[in-house]
């Protein structure tokens, strides 16, 4: 890709911030509609690459110094400790939960403990995907 | 969850933090000063159990982990494990204090060595502790697995990997066995808790595959307790830090298998072939250990052949113990469980004093450079305290008063005096061989005892073949030596405490018939009158000396044994022809060219399946069930056929891969016409990301050598391709045809209900299956691992060039 693509960075800019507000919202609203910790890291992971394409590797890298292999083996552990923390509610391992609170804003809402899963999910795979994508262009 | 199964998971915990202490500490402080807490903690806990477990009473906590398949992290505390408990984490807290001045600060990966170290602590913990069969595997093989990595831990060295290598192949091949023996019992009893299998054990004696269950769980045994021909891996493990070693090699792990022939003593003692295999392999592996001890010139191996004698020792006596079972009750049945308490005692007494050589003989290591025997000599003024300290290991060892191991011996004497006397499966007959084998297999202990003690310490000192100024060590190192040899003496004078707290509650776990009349009541006399036994000990030390005195006349017998036929000799050969034939096999196949591995990919797909749906005649199928095709339906499918075609045909890459995206678009589409927005939005940002890396990759990637050599008509790719499609065909069309189970759908319908999830898509992700997920994202991340690491190491392999 051209570096000095103007166009392409001009949308850039205004569009990363739609994508990854969207990504949030399918990422929470996972649970009733669609989306989703995959989902949600996929379209992360998809926005990430739209910013690699458009400004080259070293400026993104600066901008967001996260190390992505560490951010997938996060993603992992979290995932794995929430299986395992349902053991000490005398509970099967992996077992989730959920219930409903009344929040100040928002009402009454429901509150799963999957979501702490999908956290996990969906770092695993923005770190993953980035990583992949991330070693694929370097070796160019 | 109660507390006790934290405290079993309590070394898991805090190995996930261990890196980041190390991090934060290192170097100022030693990252062992925080992990001995894990230790500590644990055993100080365990303490409490000691007067509840000595009233015979056993304690069972359940966590259920896998309630569906009735696998259960079920916590049974009874004497046995106990002993086991206190072993692991009292040894470990004295072993890990050691290491604190052992493995510098500076210099060492301690993360690293602290994690494995507290992997195996858990791991262990988990074993001895186990109810469930299944739990107890996984523990057993993560035992094997820790134990790899702390002998690699110098993984520079060329023999810390050999080492490793050998003993995990050799441990896993068992654990693998054990696993297939351990499968047939749950066959048979239809349970995989071990406390059910003992009340069905009339139906394990019934059955056909009593006997290659049992076999198949003692070659686990065998091969973690490193009992002849297995014990090949221990002296090479010796690789591991000492610390690792006095722990693992020679405390905790190796025992571990005498803990499984315990534990499966009530249900498989009693039969002839458990008491001949048992004590047979035991006493083999005493003798051998022993003679072989004696030729060695290195410290820690000599240790190690000691240590495989002496497990040897111990399991003899449990194979002995187990006619007890045949008996039930009476006389006879006392005599047999006698030793069952023996080999306990001499489990504890074995941990207590080899614990504590070791720790000396790194001191030796430590602070000469050596441990090579023809080097060292006349340490004695120099290391006074060591040489107090081997003093008392050796001669424990070695069986002599007032020493733990006088006791434990002259009861191991008794043992194979009175079942020599006692008609049980021949042992009429062959009966009198045992206490002679024992009797020369001290023989030799004993003077390998004298070789560890004497030619360390005594005669001439000689500093130039040393490569530093020998001095004491430092104190922080001694202590925990000091601490077990102390051990060693108070247990001879107060052997009764032991006995009753300890040797008692394992008794009843080990034979269950002794529970009603409260275990056999043994008090231990230092002193029992001028008996046989006695004579035996000093007949063992009076030859011993003598054959010590004339070593050099004798030594030479060793070098008549052909190496040839020696043990490793064909370990080696048998890994080395094994590589060798792989290398072939995978080189036939391995031509780097991806068209080839498509052609066996898809050519052994399309066999499998084929003569899967061949053989079983299943196919047929019928359209009569099928709804109607509307037309944008048939739209659909002819637009993904001709995007399919424009992947297969075109000349640039990047239409291929805009076609490809297409199909999967495509794809999506059907899921929306089925009234499956889930899917279909996942497919789209699939596809999207998916479309957008490929061309990322077609972006980045360096040219392509342009390989035009013009493809030539092969007729096998036409008839594997052809092969493949009709394939996927048939079976679509079978697969819809043949509904051997109840739909699951019906379940997912509930997902509001059950997890409160009105997206039934992510419901299963994360709730239905929970594990598979975490599982893929596992495999995602070790995947995404793998392409870093290839394209990191191709990139420098580019740079050397």
């Amino acid at each position: 890709m051209n570096p000095n693509d103007v166009i392409l960075r001009s949308v850039t800019k205004v569009a990363i911030v739609v994508i990854l507000t969207f990504s949030i919202y399918l990422f929470l609203g996972g649970h009733h509609n669609p989306g989703g910790g995959f989902i949600g890291g996929l379209s992360v992971a998809a926005g990430l690459v739209l910013l690699y394409l458009a400004f080259d590797i070293e400026t993104v890298r600066k901008n967001i110094p996260v190390d992505f292999k560490k951010l997938a083996g996060l993603g992992v552990l979290i995932a794995v400790l929430t299986g395992v923390s349902s053991l000490f509610f005398d509970k099967p391992f992996l077992n989730q939960t959920f219930g409903y609170f009344n929040l100040p804003i928002f009402g009454k809402t429901e509150l799963a403990t999957a979501v702490l899963f999908d956290i996990g999910v969906a770092l695993a795979v923005i770190g993953t995907a980035v990583t992949i994508i991330l070693s694929i262009s370097e070796d160019g | 969850m109660s507390l006790f199964h934290i405290m079993i998971f309590l070394p898991f915990i805090f190995a996930v933090f261990t890196p980041f202490i190390y991090k934060l500490v290192s170097p100022r402080i030693h990252t062992g000063w925080f992990v001995i807490l894990v230790p500590l903690t644990v055993f100080l806990y365990l303490l409490q159990y000691i007067p509840t477990i000595a009233n015979g009473s056993t304690i069972y906590q359940t966590v259920p982990w896998m309630p569906s398949l009735n696998i259960n992290i079920t916590t049974n505390i009874d004497g046995l494990a106990l002993i086991f408990g206190l072993l692991i984490t009292g040894v470990g807290t004295l072993v890990v204090l050691y290491s604190i001045y052992y493995m510098s600060k500076h210099r060492e990966a301690l993360h690293n060595f602290y994690v494995y170290m507290l992997l195996f602590m858990g791991a262990m913990l988990g074993l001895v502790f186990s109810d469930n069969i299944l739990v107890l595997y996984v523990f057993w093989e993560l035992t094997s697995i820790s134990s790899f990595l702390l002998i690699a831990y110098w993984y520079q060295r060329k023999n810390s990997r050999y080492g490793a290598q050998k003993s995990m192949l050799i441990t896993i091949f068992g654990g693998l066995a054990m696993l297939a023996g351990l499968i047939m019992l749950s066959m048979i009893t239809d349970t995989y808790s071990i406390r059910e299998m003992l009340s069905k054990v009339d139906l394990v004696t019934a059955d056909s595959l009593f006997l290659p269950a049992m076999i198949l769980l003692l070659i686990g045994a065998f091969t973690k307790s490193a009992q002849f021909p297995f014990s090949i891996w221990l002296p090479y493990a010796m690789e591991a830090p000492t610390p690792i070693s006095a722990y693992l090699h020679s405390a905790t792990m190796v025992k571990a298998g005498i803990y499984l022939v315990a534990r499966f003593t009530p249900i498989f003692g009693g039969s002839s072939e458990w008491f001949w295999i048992v004590s047979g392999v035991g006493i083999i592996t005493l003798i051998y250990g022993s003679i072989n001890a004696v030729n060695q010139k290195d410290l820690k191996a000599l240790l190690a052949y000691s240590t495989i004698s002496q497990l040897g020792l111990i399991m003899c006596l449990l194979g002995l113990g187990s006619a007890s079972m045949y008996f039930g009750h009476g006389d006879e049945s006392t005599v047999y469980a006698y030793a069952v308490l023996a080999a306990m005692f001499h489990l504890i007494n074995h941990s207590t004093f080899k614990g504590s050589l070791f720790m000396v003989v790194g001191i030796i290591d430590h602070e000469t450079g050596t441990r090579d025997i023809r080097k060292l000599g006349g340490l004695m003024s120099l290391m006074p305290v060591s040489f107090t300290l081997t003093i008392i290991g050796s001669f424990a060892m070695a069986g002599l008063p007032p020493f733990n191991g006088f006791l434990s011996k002259e009861m191991f004497f008794t043992s194979v005096l009175t079942a020599a006397e006692h008609p049980v499966f021949g042992m009429k007959t062959f009966g009198l061989l045992i206490p002679v084998i024992a009797w020369i297999a001290s023989v030799f202990t004993f003077i390998y005892c004298l070789i560890l003690v004497f030619k360390t310490f005594t005669g001439k000192h000689r500093p130039e073949k040393l490569d530093k100024v020998v001095h004491e060590a430092p104190i922080g190192m001694l202590i925990p030596p000091i601490i077990l040899a102390l051990l060693v003496i108070i247990i001879f004078f107060f052997p009764n405490g032991v006995s009753k707290n300890f040797l008692q509650p394992a008794l009843i776990a080990i034979l269950p018939g002794f529970a009603e009349t409260g275990g056999l009541d043994v008090t231990i006399k230092p002193w029992h009158g001028w008996n046989t036994e006695l004579f035996m000990t000093i007949g063992v030390a009076g030859f011993g000396v003598i054959m010590y005195l004339y070593l050099k006349r004798w030594s030479f017998l060793y070098n008549f044994f052909p190496k040839a036929l020696s043990l490793n000799h064909l370990y080696n050969q048998s890994i080395e022809g094994t590589e060798n034939i792989s290398l072939k096999v995978t080189n036939r196949y391995m031509t780097g060219h991806v068209r080839d591995y498509l052609v066996y990919i898809f050519g052994f797909m399309t066999l499998l399946l084929g003569s899967a749906l061949w053989l079983s005649k299943e196919f047929s199928f019928t359209i009569s069930n099928d709804a109607d095709v509307t037309v944008y339906e048939g739209g659909i499918i002819v637009a993904m056929v001709i995007s399919a075609l424009t992947v297969l045909l075109s000349k640039s890459r990047l239409t291929a891969i805009i076609a490809l995206g297409a199909l999967g678009y495509l794809v999506s589409l059907f899921f929306v016409i089925f009234r499956a927005p889930d899917l279909a939005l996942t497919q789209l940002v699939v596809e999207t990301v998916t479309a957008a890396l490929f061309l990322l990759c077609f972006y980045h990637l360096p040219e392509l050598r342009k390989e035009i050599s013009r493809v030539k008509f092969k007729a096998t790719n036409l008839v594997i391709s052809i092969g493949v499609g009709v394939i996927v065909t048939l079976l679509a069309l079978a697969s819809n045809n043949h509904r051997l189970f109840a739909s699951i759908s019906h379940f997912f319908e509930d997902s509001y209900t059950l997890a409160g999830a009105k997206n039934i898509v992510n419901a299963i992700l994360v709730d239905f299956r929970g594990l598979d997920t975490m599982l893929e994202i596992l495999v995602l991340c070790i995947a995404g691992l793998g392409v870093y690491t290839l394209i990191k190491l191709q990139l420098a392999g580019r740079e050397k060039e």
